[in-house]
């Protein structure tokens, strides 16, 4: 984009930061040519960077299944499904590249490990109910991350999230019903349910993040903006949210501790293992380095197609001329 | 700041899952790529009598790769009925500087607006 001359009397930076905090406090939206600190903006290409880098990550345990769809049915949604996740992730390149960021460079900190992706999709996809139990718990527990989003201060971010949620919804309910045609099913299918449940339902508490007190730097990102809830608001009404569907599921959550307080008007529940969450923060999780194996080859299978559209283009452009 | 996340920092908002901030490149400042296909930027008819409204971008080789990439990635839910692209470096724009001259002409000329006028509550249809 060409830039017109800026007013010759340029602010002082004092001048800038008091305009660009008194937009937020405005609860307005502060837009790509903004001037915005420093600290912002990388806070937010990190978290935007990670996000798309999470949703073509996450293409590969469900893509995983499309071959081996049990109906024609079946197989269509899942495409459909995965074809989506692409689709948000380009939502949410396109974001982070109003930041200044090139989408290339930050798939290129992702191959080289120094960006990340969430760490659920280092989970395997063992049987098909898998498919189901993705789409209730973690696209049900990204929703709860997700919506809150679509009011984040940074305009570009919060466009791409309204999109990504209107799609989401889509992706729970499949998955939801998924489920619910196999509790209908043989007593094998529903074992295959309650097995899948039992090996997502921790991932899925994990997808919010450590607990508020080690979360220091979730009071900058609030008074920021970027973020509106902390982790454990987060997960805690994931948790409301999930007893009554597992009720009417027919399956049971592997947490002993989950019960109702009526003080609280909210469910207590059990915390999942941090260290196992750390380990695969750390690269160590089970599928991490078969995910970005996958990720790299398709990166470098897919590098004489981007050459030979860039070479056509040019030659076109040398026809024309 | 080390390259190791340190297991704070994390934010849930990560879309699908906690992403740790810390110990994480940013990529800020690294110098645009050349190898990289141009940036379009995407605008779409929603129906018939609306006008073209600014969705987003991507990256594409030439400009007929451009519309149909905009089809798969902004329109596969019956979003739109006409799409144009156009090269984010072709794009000419005002200073985002709210306190830029450039809209200050409008900012003083009240008489511009219906309400400036005075009329008899009693005056029909006006």
């Amino acid at each position: 984009m060409t830039l017109t001359e800026t007013a010759p009397d340029r602010e002082s930076d004092e001048a800038l930061e008091r305009r660009f905090e008194a937009t937020i406090a405005r609860n307005d939206r502060i837009e790509p040519r903004d001037w915005m600190p420093e600290g912002y903006r990388r806070t937010l290409v990190r978290q935007i960077a990670q996000h798309a880098h999470s949703e073509i990550i996450g293409m590969q345990p469900e893509g995983n299944w499309i071959a081996r769809a049990p109906s024609l049915r079946r197989k269509a949604i899942l495409l459909a499904k995965v074809q989506d996740e692409a689709g948000h992730g380009l939502y949410l390149y396109s974001a982070a590249e109003t930041l200044g960021v090139s989408r290339l460079e930050l798939t290129e900190l992702l191959l080289a490990g120094k960006q990340k992706y969430s760490s659920i999709f280092n989970y395997p996809t063992l049987s098909y109910a898998d498919v189901g139990t993705i789409g209730w718990l973690v696209d049900g527990a990204a929703i709860c991350n997700q919506v809150p989003l679509c009011r984040t201060s940074y305009g570009p971010y919060g466009r791409a999230m309204i999109r990504v949620c209107k799609e989401e919804s889509f992706h729970q309910r499949q998955g939801y019903e998924l489920l619910t045609t196999m509790m209908r099913g043989t007593d094998e299918q529903r074992a295959m349910v309650q097995e899948s449940v039992d090996r997502f339902w921790w991932p899925a508490l994990m997808m919010f993040g450590p607990p508020d007190a080690d979360s220091p730097n979730t009071a900058q990102s609030m008074a920021w903006g970027i973020k509106r809830n902390t982790n454990d608001e987060l997960r805690q009404k994931f948790v409301d949210m999930s007893v009554p569907q597992a009720k009417a599921l027919g399956v049971t959550l592997p947490d002993p501790e989950l019960v109702w307080n009526e003080e609280r008007g909210h469910h207590d529940f059990g915390q999942p293992d941090w260290e196992e969450f750390m380990e695969g923060v750390r690269g160590n999780g089970p599928c991490n380095a078969q995910r970005m194996e996958h990720r790299r080859r398709a990166h470098e299978d897919g590098a004489w197609v981007r050459e030979a559209a860039m070479a056509y283009a040019s030659r076109q452009d040398g026809a024309t001329a | 700041m080390s390259d190791e996340p340190t297991g704070r920092g994390f934010t849930a908002e990560g879309g699908h899952g906690a992403v740790p901030l810390e110990g994480v490149a940013s990529g800020v400042g690294i110098a645009p790529v050349e190898r990289e296909w141009p940036l379009y930027e995407v605008f779409v008819r929603g129906k018939r009598g609306l006008n073209h409204v600014h969705v987003g971008s991507l990256h594409a080789a030439d400009d007929r790769m451009a519309l149909l990439h905009a089809r798969d990635v902004y329109t596969r839910r019956n979003e739109g009925v006409s799409i144009w692209v156009v090269r984010a470096d072709a794009i000419t724009a005002s200073s985002p500087d709210e306190k830029d001259p450039m809209f200050a002409p409008s900012g003083d000329k009240v008489y511009r607006h219906p309400t400036f006028y005075d009329i008899p509550a009693d005056v029909p249809h006006m």
